[in-house]
C-alpha cells in the first residue's frame, strides 16, 4: 500500500502491442457501416438498396424491416425503456441508425452506405425540453401505448414541506437557474465490436468496447435466447479499451445489428464507428436544467437547499443508472455542509435528440448535483458578503460528526473537510491572493478565486438498493495461486486505462505477501473472469478491490492452517507478518507464503481440500464518500474576455491510497475532464435538431495547451467500512473541478453584479458581459 | 485501379498493392497489420494516428498510402531497438504518461520529432508541440514530464525524478 509501483500494463501499450477492438482481424471477417438519419424527426417513406447492392464488395443492406422478422428491431435500455435498433417507420433524432451495410471491406461498406437512398418526410422536432412539456406539444413516443405526453418520470428526495417552511421563514434566500450542458465523453477510441458467430458450434464470441462485459452477456442471452443463443453459448470479450468514461456502458444499435448479421451469415462482422458518429449518436452526458436555491441566515448559517431539475433525455431514457435511481445519485447534492433540511425534485422528458445520460467520468449524475450546490453556496456567500472559504469552514460537517446522515438519506462514511480546505488554502496562498485581487480590482483588472469543496458518492453499491436490470451491484475477485507461489487474479470489472493490472496486484500483494510482480491480473473475458457488473462510477476499488482483499484474507486463513500443520503448532500460536507465518515467541520458526502454497499442492493436511484459490463476491455495506477541496485562480483579459487559469490546486481525500502515482494520474485526467465542460465542451443543437458541432473540428476537447499544470495533493480519511479503507477516486476531479472554475470566473466579475454564468464559460460569454457592463466600450 | 507501392517501415521494405484512395493509416493497420498506430477521428484532429514519415511526424489518416511510396516510415513498433526501449517509451512508462494507451503511440512519435528539432524544450514548447494530439485520460501533466525525461536522457543529462510530486 502507498507504493507508486510503475504500471505492469504499460509494456504493451508503449510498444504498440495494446489489443483494442479495431485491432482484431479474423479470417473471413465482414465490415459493417451504418446509414444515419439527416433529420431529427421524420417518417421513412422508403429505403432503396438497389444501387448499394450493386457496389462491388457489398453483400447486404439490413433495415428495420429485416430485423422485425426476428423480433430484433427493438431493444430494452438500462432504465427499462425501449429503443429502436433500426427503425421501421420513423426516425427520432439526427444521426439515428437507419440501415446497416455489410461488405467485404471497410471501403466497400462505406461506398455502399453512400449508395443507399432513403426517402424521408421530415416532421417538426421538439428540441427544447420545456416545450416538450407544454400541453399542446405533440406526443413523440407514439410507439408507447396510451402515452399522452412527453413526460418520462417524476422523482423526489428529501422533505418538501419542511424545506418550504424553512425557505418561507429564512432571512436570506438565493436562487439561480443553471444549465449543465449536454456533453460527450469522447474517449479517443470510439465504440465498436467484432461479432463472431460460429454456426457449427452454435457459439457467439462478442469482442466489444464495453465497460461491463458480464452484464452484456446476460443481456444478449435474455434478448437472443429465443433464437437459441443461451448464456453458456455466449462469450463476451472486452479487450483493451481506449477510454470509457461511461460511454461504453450502454448497448448501441450497431452492436446488436452486428450480432444479428453474424448470426445469420455465420461470419465475423466488424463494426467500428467514426468519431463523428460517436459524437452525434452515442450516449451524451448531463443536459440538466436546474433551479437551485439556498436559504440561510444573514450571519452565514446554511439552513436548507431546494433543487428542481428538468432532465432532457432525448428520444428514450437510456441513462446508465442503477434501476431504482432515475436521477442517479443526484441526491448527494446537499453537499459537504451541516444542515438538516432539503428537497429535490426532477422531471425527465423526451425530445428529438439522441438518447443517453451516461457518466462522463462521474458517478451517476453527481457532477450535476455538485455543480448546483457548490455554485449556490458561492452565490449565498456573495449575497451575505462573506468570504466563500469562511462560509464553507463555518458550515462544514465536522470530522467527529461522521457517520453523518444527510437530509436526503445518505450516510456519509467519513471525512475531514476542514483539513482539506485548509490545506488547499495554504498551498495556493489564499489570503495573499485575496489581497492581490483587492488591489487588482482597484486598478480595474479582473482576477477571481473559486472554491469547490465537494462530497462524492461512489462504489455502487449495496445490493439492498443497487441493481442494474435486476442484477445486484456486487463485484468479484478470484485468486488462484500456483504451486510455485505465483498468482493469477481475475475480476468482474474492466479497466479502460485506470491501471487495474497494477492496483489489484498491489492489493493482493499487500494481503497475501506475494510480490505484485508475480500477481497477474485478468479482466474482461466472461469465460474466465468471475461475474461482476463492471467498471464505472468509480466502483472498481470500492467493490472489486474490496473483493480482492477479502478473497486474499480467505487464502490467508487457509495458509494459517497449512502453516500450523507444517510447523506442528496450533493455529493460535501463529502470527502473520507480510509474507509469512511465524511461531509466537520463536520467530526463527516460520513458513513463507511460498512454502505454504507449495505445501497446499504437495503436502496438505489430511482432510483439507488441496490447491490454493479463493473467490469472493463483495457486497458493500455502504457507498464510499470521497471528498475534495479545489481552488482555482483565473485572470481574465478585459479586452477579449478570455479567461486563463493561473493555478489550480486540488486536494483529494479518497481514503487510503494503494498507488499514489496512479491516483494522481487519475486526478490529473479527471481535472482535465472537469475543465472541458467548464470552459469548452457542449453539444449544440439548432431548433431543427441539427447538431452544430458533431466532429472533433468543432467539439473542443482540451489539448495540452488549454490544460493548466495541475497541482495535486491529498488528505487521508479512510473509509471505515471498506476492507482496506479505500474510497475510489477516478471521477472526483471531474465532479469537483467545474464549480471551482465557474466560481473563479464569477468571482472575477462579481463586483460588476454578475452572480452566475452557465458553463461552458467561453470568452464570448464573458466578452458579452463585459460589453454589457460597460467594461468594454 | 490498384497501384503498387514500396515503403520502408521500421527498417523493413514492404511492397503492396493498394487502392489509390486508401489512407496510409488503414494501409499500416490493415494491410501491414501494424496495429500500434491508432485511429481516433475522421477529421485529422486527434493525432492518435501520428507516425514518422522521413523523420517528420504526420497524421497518417491525412495521407494516402500511395503518397508514402518510396518513403521511410517509423511507427510505434519501430521505436524500441535490440538495446531496449527508446527514451520516449521509458519516459512515458516511468512518469505514468499513459492510462488507456490509445493516444500513446501517436503522442510518443510526435514527441520524438519535437525533441529532434528542439532537444531541450520548455514546458510551454512541449505543450504547444503536442497540441495536435489529444489525450482524454491523463490531463497531460505526466505526458509533459515524460517528454522532459526523454529529452534529458537523450541529451545525456542527469535524469529527473520519476516519483509523483504532491503539494
Ligand atoms: S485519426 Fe485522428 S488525426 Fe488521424
Ligand atoms: S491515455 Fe487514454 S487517450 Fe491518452
Amino acid at each position: 500500500m502507498g507504493h507508486s509501483m510503475k504500471r505492469k500494463e504499460d509494456a504493451r501499450f508503449i510498444q504498440g502491442k495494446g489489443h483494442y477492438v479495431d485491432d482484431i482481424h479474423l479470417p473471413g471477417m465482414l465490415h459493417m457501416d451504418i446509414v444515419r438519419s439527416p433529420y431529427a424527426y421524420a417518417k421513412i417513406k422508403s429505403i432503396n438498396t438497389e444501387e448499394a447492392l450493386k457496389v462491388p464488395g457489398v453483400l447486404a443492406v439490413v433495415t428495420g424491416r429485416d430485423l422485425e422478422k426476428y423480433n430484433l428491431h427493438w431493444m430494452p435500455t438500462i432504465m427499462s425503456d425501449t429503443q429502436m435498433v433500426l427503425p421501421t417507420d420513423t426516425v427520432m433524432y439526427q444521426a439515428q441508425e437507419v440501415a446497416a451495410v455489410i461488405a467485404t471491406d471497410r471501403y466497400a461498406a462505406r461506398d455502399g452506405k453512400e449508395a443507399v437512398i432513403v426517402e424521408y418526410e421530415p416532421m417538426k422536432p421538439i428540441i427544447d425540453p420545456y416545450k416538450a412539456l407544454s400541453p399542446d406539444a405533440p406526443v413523440l413516443r407514439t410507439d408507447k401505448p396510451g402515452k399522452t405526453d412527453n413526460h418520462i418520470w417524476h422523482w423526489e428526495a428529501g422533505n418538501k414541506e419542511a424545506t418550504d417552511k424553512v425557505f418561507a421563514g429564512a432571512d436570506v434566500v438565493v436562487k439561480e437557474q443553471m444549465y449543465i450542458p449536454r456533453i460527450h465523453v469522447a474517449s479517443i477510441e470510439t465504440c465498436g465490436c467484432v461479432a463472431d458467430y460460429d454456426k457449427v458450434n452454435n457459439h457467439l464470441t462478442m469482442y466489444m468496447t464495453t465497460q461491463a462485459p458480464h452484464a452484456i452477456r446476460t443481456v444478449i442471452a435474455l434478448v437472443a435466447g429465443h433464437v437459441g443463443l443461451t448464456e453458456e453459448k455466449i462469450r463476451v470479450v472486452s479487450p483493451d479499451i481506449g477510454g470509457g468514461f461511461g460511454g461504453k456502458v450502454p448497448v448501441y444499435p450497431g452492436y446488436v445489428v452486428a450480432i444479428a448479421v453474424s448470426f445469420l451469415v455465420g461470419k465475423p462482422v466488424k463494426w467500428v464507428e467514426d468519431r463523428s458518429e460517436n459524437l452525434q449518436a452515442d450516449s451524451f452526458a448531463r443536459d440538466y436544467h436546474i433551479t437551485a436555491e439556498m436559504a440561510g441566515t444573514r450571519e452565514g448559517k446554511i439552513l436548507a437547499t431546494r433543487f428542481k431539475v428538468l432532465a432532457d433525455h432525448g428520444y428514450t431514457d437510456a441513462s446508465a443508472n442503477p434501476s431504482k435511481f432515475p436521477t442517479g445519485l443526484f441526491s448527494i447534492g446537499t453537499g459537504s455542509y451541516n444542515y438538516g433540511t432539503a428537497f429535490m425534485e426532477a422531471d425527465a422528458v423526451y425530445t428529438n435528440k439522441p438518447p443517453g445520460g451516461v457518466a462522463y467520468r462521474c458517478s451517476f449524475r453527481v457532477t450535476e448535483a455538485v455543480h448546483a450546490v457548490e455554485r449556490i453556496t458561492d452565490r449565498f456567500a456573495l449575497e451575505i458578503g462573506k468570504d466563500p472559504a469562511q462560509l464553507r469552514m463555518e458550515n462544514f460537517i465536522k470530522k467527529e460528526e461522521f457517520p453523518w446522515k444527510s437530509p436526503t438519506g445518505w450516510e456519509y462514511d467519513s471525512g475531514d473537510y476542514h483539513a482539506g480546505l485548509r490545506k488547499a488554502m495554504d498551498v495556493v496562498g489564499y489570503e495573499a491572493l485575496r489581497r492581490e485581487q483587492a488591489e487588482k480590482r482597484q486598478r480595474g483588472e479582473l482576477m477571481g478565486i473559486g472554491i469547490s469543496t465537494f462530497t462524492e458518492i461512489v462504489g455502487a453499491g449495496p445490493s439492498k438498493d443497487f441493481d442494474i436490470l435486476g442484477i445486484k451491484m456486487f463485484d468479484s475477485a478470484e485468486i488462484r495461486v500456483h504451486p510455485t507461489g505465483k498468482a493469477i487474479a481475475r475480476f468482474g470489472t474492466k479497466s479502460q486505462g485506470q491501471g487495474h493490472e497494477t492496483t489489484y496486484a498491489q492489493i493482493v500483494a499487500e494481503e497475501l505477501g506475494i510480490p505484485a510482480e508475480h500477481v497477474q491480473v485478468e479482466e474482461g473475458d466472461t469465460d474466465t473472469a468471475p461475474y461482476g457488473l463492471g467498471t464505472y462510477a468509480s466502483r472498481s476499488t470500492p467493490t472489486a478491490g474490496a473483493a480482492a482483499a477479502v478473497a486474499a484474507r480467505k487464502l490467508r486463513d487457509k495458509a494459517r492452517k497449512i502453516a500450523a500443520h507444517l510447523l506442528e503448532v496450533s493455529e493460535e500460536d501463529l502470527e502473520w507478518e507480510p509474507g509469512k507465518f511465524t511461531v509466537k515467541g520463536a520467530p526463527e520458526k516460520a513458513k513463507t507464503i511460498q512454502e505454504i502454497v507449495f505445501a497446499a499442492y504437495t503436502n496438505h493436511p489430511q482432510g483439507m481440500e488441496a490447491g490454493f484459490e479463493a473467490t469472493h463476491y463483495y457486497d458493500p455495506p455502504n457507498l464510499t464518500f470521497p471528498s475534495g477541496a479545489y481552488i482555482c485562480v483565473v485572470d481574465i483579459d478585459k479586452e477579449t474576455g478570455e479567461p486563463k487559469i493561473r493555478r489550480f490546486v486540488a486536494i483529494d481525500d479518497c481514503g487510503n491510497i494503494i498507488n499514489p502515482m496512479i491516483v494522481q494520474g487519475q486526478v490529473h485526467g479527471g481535472l482535465t475532464q472537469g475543465l472541458a465542460p467548464a470552459m469548452y465542451e457542449q453539444l449544440i443543437y439548432d431548433e431543427d435538431g441539427n447538431i452544430l458541432n458533431g466532429t472533433f473540428m468543432d467539439y473542443l476537447v482540451p489539448t495540452a495547451v488549454e490544460s493548466p499544470s495541475w497541482e495535486t495533493g491529498h488528505t487521508v480519511t479512510p473509509s471505515p467500512h471498506h476492507p482496506i479503507g479505500a474510497k475510489g477516486v477516478g471521477e472526483s476531479p471531474t465532479v469537483g473541478a467545474p464549480p471551482a472554475i465557474a466560481n473563479a470566473i464569477v468571482d472575477a466579475l462579481s463586483h460588476l453584479g454578475v452572480t452566475h454564468i452557465d458553463i461552458p464559460i467561453t470568452p464570448i460569454k464573458i466578452w458579452k458581459i463585459l460589453k454589457q457592463k460597460g467594461v468594454i466600450q | 485501379m490498384k497501384k503498387e507501392i514500396t515503403v520502408t517501415i521500421n527498417g523493413e521494405t514492404r511492397t503492396a498493392t493498394v487502392e489509390p484512395r486508401m489512407l496510409l493509416a488503414h494501409f499500416i493497420r490493415e494491410q501491414l497489420r501494424l496495429t500500434g498506430t491508432h485511429i481516433g477521428c475522421d477529421t485529422s484532429n486527434c493525432g492518435a494516428c501520428t507516425i514518422l514519415v522521413n523523420g517528420k511526424s504526420i497524421k497518417s489518416c491525412t495521407m494516402l498510402a500511395i503518397q508514402a511510396d518510396g518513403k521511410e516510415i517509423i511507427t510505434v513498433e519501430g521505436l524500441a531497438t535490440v538495446d531496449g526501449l527508446h527514451p520516449i517509451q521509458e519516459g512515458f512508462h516511468l512518469n505514468h504518461g499513459l492510462h488507456c494507451g490509445y493516444c500513446t503511440p501517436g503522442m510518443m512519435l510526435r514527441a520524438v520529432e519535437l525533441l529532434a528539432g528542439n532537444p531541450n524544450p520548455s514546458e510551454e514548447e512541449i505543450r504547444w508541440g503536442i497540441s495536435g494530439n489529444l489525450c482524454r485520460c491523463t490531463g497531460y501533466n505526466n505526458i509533459v514530464k515524460a517528454i522532459q525525461y526523454a529529452g534529458a536522457k537523450m541529451r545525456g543529462e542527469e535524469l529527473p525524478s520519476t516519483e509523483p510530486q504532491f503539494v
